[in-house]
This record gives structure tokens, C-alpha cells and sequence, in this order.
């Protein structure tokens, strides 16, 4: 499959900006450059649909709006919901010759709290009924937009203003949930975990995904300043530290089958990704040695079973790339 | 007017909803069952296993998400209806004030029923009254002629440019959903007739590339929601309108508001729904027994037909309002939103509250609240049948 290369994405976005500029979103958020990637990685018409959250809300402000696609937020639970019924709408309408023979992509852009947890059951639906459309959750490890509450997404030992360090306090209590890992028990065609420092990767991922069969799902880690008490100027950097450290494997899910896209030539220590985020001070230093050793274990064992999977399924994806070309 | 003549079926409430949408053909239907609105949607899903409708069904994994998807369809461009009761209205209800506010026209099939706890499958309309503010259309049916009459007028009503919002087609559970009556449907070519093609605009797949359900600061948004207080109260005329149309051709008459035999009425029953039968019943026998009673059902709801209501009820001193749900630590709303269209009049109110949970309105109750009505009047909420089926509501 040719890769859409940066100029094709400039190209496709100079002809159709899918986000334009002037929303409220803040220096250095990880949201805008996987909105525009996605948007630009798919050619043809598409629709947007979006869960509440920072993205809807600094997007839309009545008069305004950023969005140069089609676009609908009904409410914060149920975005999988609302692009099922769109993309019914387009089947019954074209089965009744109602709309031109060419093909749209529904594509919803929904926050963690809106995928991992309040949204999760109208996802779930969806996958088991098989819409065909694409769910890109942007990762960005808490409710944001509501002042940075935990999520089921937020990763152990943050601090958020609900799970907050105190003289008893040490963090989130608990895990972070694999929600990819829930995505792929769907038997979906598509799935995926991608990062904005990777955007080629992340690209090839939506042209995959956009062209499945059935539901996609990519999980786009999404670098916050407020909420992460991080440099806005270190938003890539801090992506790239995820992917490297293990924290944030990228890889993909095709048919049930798993592959490491990108495996970073040398693990990076995790101390490199909790120092440069003031929801990890706590840890810094000797002080949260503890908590930073029960981190590592966890991210050691999640990525000795990825790289396993890798192995199991590698004669798999030598097949599908051979049937391919 | 032409008067269609057509032969009876037998058919309960829920069936003969299945039918009208059999014959309207909508684009979509996202549904979740619950008692009793599950006869509704499984004949609408044999018509549609046998060919008879096709329709897509999206069988979704909660009420929540069937308002959703039903939204997302109706701003897709197709034509869309659901279906529910109960609990499942309960769960739609965040999702109707969206879809109102987003201005779409998709039919909401009722089978009214009460609320937990405790559970409860039968008939009262404590779950529409949920949904009594969201800028959404109410309709209630009295039977199963009507429920299917007014499914068939409900989305004449929905898309009308001036209106363009969900309308709930209201039926008792049960009492109507589950009773089979003798009922005409329309030739099927006729039904398709007067619904019409579906010419709402198509935001999301008609090839702009418009934003729907934005952010609205307070700059903005009281006069976005004041469009929506307009666009229900246009419902009003809209509703005539339809039903006109639809007495001219097929001679059915469904006006707004039911009055019956009130022309020197002195007192009279107000109230919603199935009820309405047995309240003509007693109304026949005061008649006869030389009494001036009458009887005003509302079919219309929301909008709340205030101008008619005051020109039904001119005549009368005394009216008993019976809401058939309460708001517990104040008047029901029925009785409220009356007490509202009839305020500076000289017709005094009396509240009452009857059949919760599906129990059923004797005629002694009835008869009982038009007596009552001779005596002076009560600053109390009466409870029709509370303690027993003739029971007068007395600890
Ligand atoms: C039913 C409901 N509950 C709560 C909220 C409040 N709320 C709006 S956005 C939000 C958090 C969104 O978090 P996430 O999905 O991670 O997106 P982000 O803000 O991080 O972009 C919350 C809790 C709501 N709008 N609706
Ligand atoms: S709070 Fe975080 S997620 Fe929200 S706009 Fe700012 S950087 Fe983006
Ligand atoms: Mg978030």
C-alpha cells in the first residue's frame, strides 16, 4: 500500500483544510496534529464526529467553527452511537439511490474519558454491530477539559485534581485499562496504537483503518501541557519519549494479529518520562522509587507480551504482505 | 370529504404502529425493546425479514444509544424513527433535549409506562412527562385506531419546515399497545401519499460541510434555545394543519383537543389518553341521567394547546383535571399546565391523579370526580382508585 507522504497530507489539506487554525486549543496540545493527520491521511468526502471534550469545545464556539468537514457533537457517552446512525443513514440512502456511489468515512474523535469510560458501552455496541467507521480515541490520560480529573486512562501514580498527591495521597491508586486490548476482543478488523511524534506511522495506520471492512480503532497518545505539567515546546519530544520508553508501544492489530510498528533501537529509562512532567513530581528522585519500580514492571511486562505476539503472528503478516504485493 | 371505507382488522395498538411504519418506509429505525413497546418493533422487524419494509434497523445496545444513532441518522439525511417506554425513555431523555435543540424530525413510538421503583411494566405517563420540557412534540393516543392514525400524521408534523423537531406518539401501555380493536388501516399507497418524500435538508451527507451541536457561550445561547420555544410552539398550527389534511382525505378526525359532549357542559373531566373511553361511558350515562357533563381529551399535549382548551372549557365551571402521573410535593402536570391556559377564566380546577402503574379508571371513580365537582371545591389532590379500583384515595 503507497504511504501518504507529508506532501500528500499538505496537499490534501491545502485543497481541504479538514481543522483550520483559530481554535482554542492550547500551545503545545497534542489534539490538532493527530485531527489534521487523520483528516488528511483519508482521501475523499468524510464526516467528523465528536464526543464532548477540549476538542469539540475549542473547535465550535457558536458562530465559529474550525472544522471544513461535515462535523456533529451530541453528547459526551455517545459518539460511537451518533456515527452509527450516520453511517445507517448512508447505507439506507444508498441502498434507495439517494446519494452518489462514492464513498465517505465516518470518523469519530472522542477524549479518553469519552472512549475508556462513559463512552465505553455505545463503543462496544458499535464494534459488535460492525459499522463501518473509524474511532480515534486521542489519549490525552484525563477529563481535560472538565480541569483534569482522573480517567480509567490515566496511568498509576498520576496526579490529577481527583486522584491528587497528598500527605496520604500518592496518585491514581490504580492501573491504567488496556482499552485497545478490550477493542481487539471485538473482533474488529482494525486497531492500532499510534503517537503524534510517529505521524508517518500514524498515518499509514488510518489509511489502513480507513480502508477495514469493518470498525477501526486507532489510540493516539495526545501530549497535554496543563494536564501533564509539561512544556508546551516539549509536546513531540514527550510523545517520542513514550514510544521509546515503552510506555506507549506503537504497534497494530489487523484481523486479530498483532505487529510492532516502530521498535525503538534502545529502551529508554522511564525516569526520562516521568521527569518531564510535573503530574510525576511526586515520583522525581528517590522519593517515589517505589512507585517508579512498580511502573517499570508493569510497562516490562506489557511489552515482553507484545513482542511475543509479535513473534506468533509474524508468518501471518509475511502471507497478508505477500498476498498484498 | 371523501370518506375511505375500509375493512376492519383486528389489531392491537402496537401492531397497528408497526403497520403505519410498514407503510411510511422510514430510512432507519435504531431500537432497543422493553415492555411494552416490544410488539411494536418485532413486527416491525418480521415486516422487514419478510420484505414488506425496507427500512435498516440498528439494533443497538441501549435506549441511550438509539436516540443517538437516531440522531445521527436524521442529520444524515434519513428518515428516522424509534420506538420505547419506561425506562428506556427515561434513558433517551438527555438525547431528546439534544435532538430538539438540534431541530430533528424523528418519530418517537411510545408505549407508555410507569417508572421504578418499584418496577412496574403497565400504562401511566410518568415517562413522557419526563420528556415534557425538551422541546420535543407530544401526541397521545386514546386507542388503537388513533395510535395508528397519529403515526401516520406524526412525521407531516416532525419535518414541517416551521416545526422540524421529534414528536412522541404517545399510546397507553397495554391498555392500548396490547388490546386488540378493530382497525382501518390506510391503503398503503395513500399513507405514502401523504407523508411524503423527505425533503429535510441533508447536513452531514449533502455535501457541505457544515458544524452541528457547537458550543454556545451565554451570549448565544438563550437566543438558540428561544428558536427551539418557537419552533414547538409552531407545532400548534402545524398539528391542525396535518389533521386537516388528514379528515379531507381519508375523513378521520383528530383534532387537538377531544371534546365531547360539551356544548352545555357545566362540568367536566380533562384528561390524556386511553381513559378518555371509559370517562365518555359515564359521561353517556350522567347525560342521560339529565346531568350537563362533558368530557375534553387531549391528544396534543406538547405544545400545550392553551387557546383550545380555554375555548373547550368556556362553558364550564367546574373542571376535574386527572393526571395519570404526579409530581411528588406539587400539582401534576396536566393539572398545572391547565391551571396555566385557564388562568383569568371563571372554570375553577380540581386535581385528581388516577391508574398509576396500570391500574385501571372504573367508572365509579369517574363518576365520582364529576360529583365532587358539585361541592365546593377542595384545595387537595383527590387519588382516583388509590387503596383499590373503587377506592377514593382516603387514608
Ligand atoms: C453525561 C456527562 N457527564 C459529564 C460531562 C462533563 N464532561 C464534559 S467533557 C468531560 C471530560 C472529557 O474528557 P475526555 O473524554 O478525556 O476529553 P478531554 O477533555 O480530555 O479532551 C466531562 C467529564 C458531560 N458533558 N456529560
Ligand atoms: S487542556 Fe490539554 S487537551 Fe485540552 S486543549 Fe489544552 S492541551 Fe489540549
Ligand atoms: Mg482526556
Amino acid at each position: 500500500m503507497a504511504m501518504a507522504s507529508l506532501k500528500t497530507i499538505a496537499l490534501r489539506e491545502e485543497e481541504h483544510q479538514g481543522l483550520s487554525g483559530g481554535h482554542s486549543l492550547c500551545a503545545g496540545c497534542g489534539i490538532p496534529p493527530i485531527v489534521r493527520t487523520v483528516l488528511g491521511s483519508i482521501p475523499g468526502p468524510k464526516v467528523a464526529i465528536s464526543a464532548t471534550g477540549c476538542l469539540e469545545v475549542a473547535t465550535t464556539r457558536y458562530p465559529f467553527t474550525a472544522w471544513g468537514v461535515p462535523w456533529i457533537h451530541v453528547a459526551f457517552e455517545n459518539a460511537a452511537a451518533v456515527a452509527s446512525g450516520a453511517e445507517a443513514a448512508f447505507r439506507a440512502l444508498s441502498r434507495r439511490g439517494k446519494l452518489s456511489e462514492e464513498p465517505v468515512t465516518f470518523v469519530v474523535f472522542a477524549g479518553d474519558g469519552g472512549t475508556y469510560d462513559i463512552g465505553l458501552q455505545a463503543l462496544s455496541g458499535a464494534l459488535e454491530r460492525g459499522h463501518r467507521l473509524l474511532y480515534v480515541c486521542y489519549n490525552n490520560e484525563a477529563y481535560m477539559n472538565t480541569g483534569i480529573q482522573r480517567s480509567g486512562a490515566t496511568p498509576y501514580a498520576a496526579n490529577t485534581t481527583t486522584s491528587p498527591v497528598g500527605s496520604l495521597g500518592k496518585g491514581k491508586a490504580e492501573r491504567r485499562k488496556d482499552m485497545t486490548a478490550i477493542v481487539v476482543a471485538h473482533h474488529i478488523p482494525y486497531a492500532a496504537q499510534a503517537a503524534t511524534s510517529h505521524w508517518q506511522d500514524l498515518s499509514r495506520k488510518v489509511e489502513r483503518a480507513a480502508q477495514a471492512s469493518g470498525p477501526s480503532f486507532l489510540n493516539v497518545l495526545a501530549t497535554c501541557p496543563p494536564g501533564w505539567g509539561h512544556e508546551a515546546k516539549d509536546s513531540v519530544r514527550l510523545a517520542r519519549i513514550a514510544v521509546e520508553t515503552h510506555y506507549w508501544p506503537l504497534f497494530e492489530v489487523v484481523e486479530g494479529h498483532y505487529r510492532i510498528t516502530h521498535r525503538p533501537l534502545q529502551q529508554r529509562p522511564l525516569e526520562e518520562w516521568l521527569n518531564l512532567q510535573k503530574r510525576f513530581s511526586h515520583l522525581h528522585g528517590e522519593r517515589g522509587a517505589d512507585l517508579v519500580v512498580r511502573l517499570q514492571e508493569e510497562l516490562d511486562d506489557s511489552w515482553a507480551q507484545l513482542v511475543q505476539r509479535d513473534a506468533s503472528d509474524a508468518d501471518w503478516f509475511r502471507a497478508l504482505e505477500e498476498a498484498e504485493a | 370529504m371523501a370518506k375511505v371505507e375500509l375493512a376492519l382488522q383486528v389489531l392491537t395498538g402496537a401492531e397497528a404502529t408497526a403497520h403505519a411504519m410498514r407503510q411510511i418506509q422510514p430510512d432507519v429505525v435504531p431500537v432497543y425493546p422493553i415492555t411494552p413497546q416490544t410488539p411494536i418493533i418485532q413486527t416491525f422487524s418480521r415486516f422487514v425479514a419478510d420484505g414488506k419494509a425496507d427500512t435498516v434497523i440498528v439494533q443497538v445496545e441501549s435506549e441511550h444509544s438509539a436516540m443517538s444513532a437516531a440522531v445521527g441518522s436524521a442529520l444524515a439525511g434519513a428518515r428516522t424513527m424509534t420506538a420505547t417506554a419506561s425506562q428506556g425513555l427515561a434513558l433517551m431523555v438527555e438525547v431528546i433535549y439534544i435532538a430538539a435543540g438540534l431541530r430533528a424530525p424523528i418519530v418517537i413510538a411510545v408505549g407508555n409506562r410507569a417508572l421504578s421503583a418499584p418496577i412496574n411494566i403497565h400504562g401511566d405517563h410518568s415517562d413522557g412527562m419526563l420528556a415534557r420540557d425538551s422541546g420535543a412534540v407530544q401526541i397521545y393516543a386514546q386507542d388503537a385506531q388513533e395510535a395508528y392514525d397519529l403515526m401516520v400524521m406524526a412525521p407531516r408534523i416532525a419535518e414541517h419546515p416551521d416545526v422540524m423537531l421529534p414528536v412522541m406518539v404517545g399510546q397507553d401501555g397495554f391498555q392500548v399497545t396490547h388490546s386488540a380493536e378493530g382497525v382501518a388501516l390506510l391503503p398503503d399507497p395513500d399513507v405514502r401519499d401523504f407523508v411524503g418524500p423527505y425533503e429535510i435538508p441533508n447536513p452531514l451527507l449533502g455535501g457541505g460541510a457544515s458544524s452541528h451541536g457547537t458550543f454556545a457561550m451565554p451570549d448565544s445561547y438563550f437566543e438558540l434555545r428561544h428558536q427551539l420555544v418557537q419552533a414547538t410552539e409552531a407545532a400548534e398550527a402545524v398539528y391542525a394543519e396535518v389533521a386537516q389534511d388528514y379528515r379531507r382525505r381519508f375523513g378521520r378526525d383528530l383534532p387537538q383537543i377531544d371534546a365531547y359532549r360539551m356544548e352545555d357542559a357545566e362540568r367536566a373531566i380533562l384528561l390524556i389518553g386511553s381513559a378518555a373511553g371509559t370517562a365518555k361511558e359515564v359521561v353517556d350515562d350522567l347525560r342521560a341521567e339529565g346531568e350537563r357533563v362533558g368530557l375534553v381529551a387531549l391528544r396534543l399535549y406538547r405544545p400545550f394547546p392553551h387557546a383550545a382548551l380555554r375555548a373547550a372549557l368556556a362553558g364550564a365551571r367546574r373542571v376535574a383535571v386527572l393526571d395519570r402521573a404526579v409530581s411528588p410535593g406539587a400539582y401534576p402536570p396536566l393539572y398545572s399546565d391547565a391551571l396555566g391556559a385557564l388562568q383569568g377564566s371563571a372554570t375553577t380546577l380540581q386535581s385528581y391523579v388516577y391508574g398509576l402503574g396500570g391500574r385501571d379508571l372504573s367508572q365509579r371513580a369517574v363518576r365520582r370526580a364529576f360529583a365532587e365537582l358539585a361541592l365546593p371545591a377542595a384545595d387537595r389532590i383527590g387519588y382516583l382508585g388509590l387503596g383499590g379500583e373503587d377506592g377514593d384515595g382516603e387514608p
